[in-house]
């Protein structure tokens, strides 16, 4: 079987009402599976920027795409690629709070370049941003001291340079 | 001039040529209703029987003749009625535009009385589908419809206009019809590809699918066929492309199809794909799919190329102007090796038929029912089928004689698709119409002969009875291990 990889695609659609049912449901449709989804407003209130993350085969790569340049939504679609993208997500996350954890988290939070948003006797927010690989760290490295609760945004990414999605150089 | 939301509808259908439309009226879309009596002068209404009747009129019309073909339903149970009828021709590529009625904005999202969210139903089987908010974008959205059905690779487009919009006023102002988008033309060099791979063949298959059924390119496969001394076979939504009895032509190949179409395609070194989508009836298993041959893949859709088989070559775009430019570029060829195998494999094929032939022990097999119908019928005519063995044995042994005479559901297989698609396909030609059915399919939508009486619709109906539903059987015996086998038998119905 061919390689499974993590990709990033980002797409460009109408800011319409519904069309990000309509790219979602090609996903179930065409049996590809959605690891993460960001939605937002971009620099033109005509058009919405979904940014996805899935894994997949060669093949789903292509499919995807395809099947994603069929929608009549869809203006412009795009793999970023590792190493010519920057990719940021934010994260935020609640741990327990004792006097025995604090010194060591606060630690973290510095390493890490995290900020910590709440805090009450009993329980420590913490906000993160950064690449995802960074997010992975830091829930490991909290994992130990108790967390409550933990969500993520999932991925937002440009290209690095001049390069637009509408733009090459 | 200003006008109601309905008469935009109606107005704007008969600006964009449409002459007929199919259809079931209810609560929700009684405006356009009486839009259509008042244009009644400018546009003909089919009431059918049921809506699902009227979605397969509507697609039968748009197989027989390639305009795109309307259908209006109302909301709730009108609007999923259409849902077979909407899947069947996104299946097989077919153009069409569904108009449905919904409630009133105000009304939307609160479970109303036959509220249903048809849009949200259609989305995976429609090319794209519209709720239109505002009478503003009526008009634009239904020729914008139009544009998208016909357009590249055709499919079914459904509007849901809710009835305040129906009502509403607004400025009406005609447009010129917009034709479809251009296709991209291939690359030169894909086509001088092509044409080495082509070259360097000595036992060439072109293959072709519904993709070119509609395009009127049968004289110039059977012309490709010729120059390069190759054989052609088809695929189901292929048949009536070419004309059945082209010296070159084999047949429908794959599960159903003929002997020595589908081993001709096995055999063969290179297959010349034009507008198929190898599908798995066509194919079975992939990986074991023409291991000795190169495939050269042609299609209007890009997300085709690649898409159930790994393919040498893909072409992209405007099929038939890369055809011709193949054709200009190839030389003259002759193979008669391969001449000598497909030869061989046609009387092979005519034995196992006469063998075939030999054991039945009915008073009529289904060859010699087509066979009657082929000797019967007059030019141009057009055959109409069901889903079933019905189908399959149509698909064998029915000759056609023109482009767009061979109407039947192949990607979704809807048993009922035939009588509504029949009146369809009637209305759009007033060519002599024939169904080929069955007792199970003709059973699924039989009430759509009150509409072919009411509108004293000439339609030859050849009713296959064997009691059975047999093709369900012949997998049964084919595939499974029943204890019971003789249980596929329905007994009485």
């Amino acid at each position: 079987m061919e390689k499974v990889n993590k990709f990033v695609i980002a797409i460009y659609v109408d800011n319409k009402s519904g069309v990000l049912t309509r790219v979602t449901t090609m996903f179930t449709r065409r049996g590809f599976n959605i690891d993460a989804l960001t939605v937002g407003e971009t620099e033109s209130p005509e058009y919405s920027r979904i940014t996805i993350c899935m894994s997949g085969d060669g093949y789903a790569r292509e499919q995807m795409l395809n099947q994603l340049r069929k929608l009549v939504n869809v203006k412009k679609v795009e793999i970023l690629e590792e190493g010519t993208a920057i990719k940021r997500e934010l994260m935020l996350i609640k741990v327990k709070n004792t006097s025995d954890s604090r010194s060591d988290i606060m630690t973290a939070v510095d390493v890490f370049r995290a900020n910590v948003i709440d805090y009450t006797p009993g329980e420590l927010c913490i906000e993160v941003t950064g690449d995802p690989s960074k997010m992975d760290a830091f829930v490991r490295l909290m994992e130990p001291f108790g967390i409550l609760e933990m969500c993520r945004t999932g991925i937002v990414a440009l290209e690095r340079g001049a390069n637009t999605l509408f733009y090459k150089k | 001039m200003t006008l109601t939301g309905a008469q935009i509808i109606i107005k704007t259908l008969i600006e964009l040529g449409v002459t007929d439309v199919f259809g079931y009226p209810g609560g929700q879309i009684i405006n356009v209703y009486d839009a259509l009596y008042e244009y009644r002068d400018q546009i003909n209404h089919v009431l059918t029987a049921h809506e699902q009747g009227a979605a397969h009129a509507a697609d039968g019309y748009s197989r027989a003749t390639g305009k795109v073909g309307v259908v209006i339903a109302t909301s709730g149970p009108g609007a999923t009625n259409l849902v077979t009828g909407i899947a069947t021709a996104m299946l097989d590529s077919v153009p069409m535009v569904a108009i449905t009625g919904n409630v009133p904005c105000s009304l939307i999202g609160k479970d109303s009385f036959q509220e249903i969210d048809i849009t949200g139903i259609t989305l995976p089987i429609t090319k794209h589908n519209y709720f239109v908010h505002k009478i503003e974008d009526l008009a634009d959205i239904i020729r914008e419809a139009f544009v998208i059905a016909k357009s590249g690779r055709p499919g079914p487009v459904l509007i849901d206009v809710p009835k305040d919009v129906q009502m509403a006023k607004y400025e009406y102002e005609p447009k010129p019809v917009e034709e479809k988008m251009d296709l991209p033309k291939a690359d030169e060099s894909l086509i001088d590809q092509a044409v080495e791979l082509i070259s360097q063949s000595i036992r060439p298959y072109i293959y072709i699918g519904g993709g070119v059924a509609g395009l009127g390119m049968g004289q110039k496969i059977v012309d490709f066929a010729n120059k390069i001394d190759g054989v052609i076979g088809s695929t189901f939504m292929g048949l009536s492309a070419v004309p059945t009895d082209s010296e070159r032509f084999l047949g429908m190949q794959g599960m159903h199809g003929h002997y020595a179409s589908s081993i001709a395609q096995n055999e063969a070194d290179l297959i010349i794909g034009i507008g198929v989508r190898f599908s798995d009836r066509a194919t079975g298993n992939v990986k074991k799919f023409a291991k000795r041959s190169k495939i050269i893949q042609l299609d209007v859709d890009f997300a085709e190329v690649n898409k159930n088989v790994k393919v040498d070559l893909g072409i992209v775009g405007d099929v038939e102007d890369a055809v011709c430019r193949i054709f200009d570029k190839c030389e003259q060829k002759s193979n008669p090796d391969w001449m000598h195998t497909v030869k061989f494999l046609r009387e092979e094929e005519k034995r196992f038929e006469q063998e075939i032939e030999d054991a039945n022990e009915c008073k009529l097999s289904p060859k010699q029912v087509l066979e009657v119908i082929n000797a019967n019928k007059p030019p141009r005519t057009i055959i109409a089928t069901d889903v079933g063995q019905h189908q399959m044995w149509t698909a064998q042994y029915a000759n056609f004689d023109a482009p767009r005479r061979f109407v039947s559901s192949g990607g979704l297989g809807t048993m009922g698709f035939g009588l509504g698609a029949a009146i369809g396909a009637y209305v759009a030609t007033g060519d002599k119409t024939v169904l080929v059915t069955g007792d199970g399919s003709f059973g699924m939508n039989l009430n759509e002969l009150v509409t072919a009486t009411t509108y004293n619709l000439p339609i030859v109906i050849v009713l296959m009875n064997n009691g059975v539903l047999g093709m369900v059987r012949q997998w049964q015996t084919l595939f499974q291990h029943y204890f019971g086998k003789k249980n596929g038998l329905r007994g009485t119905f």
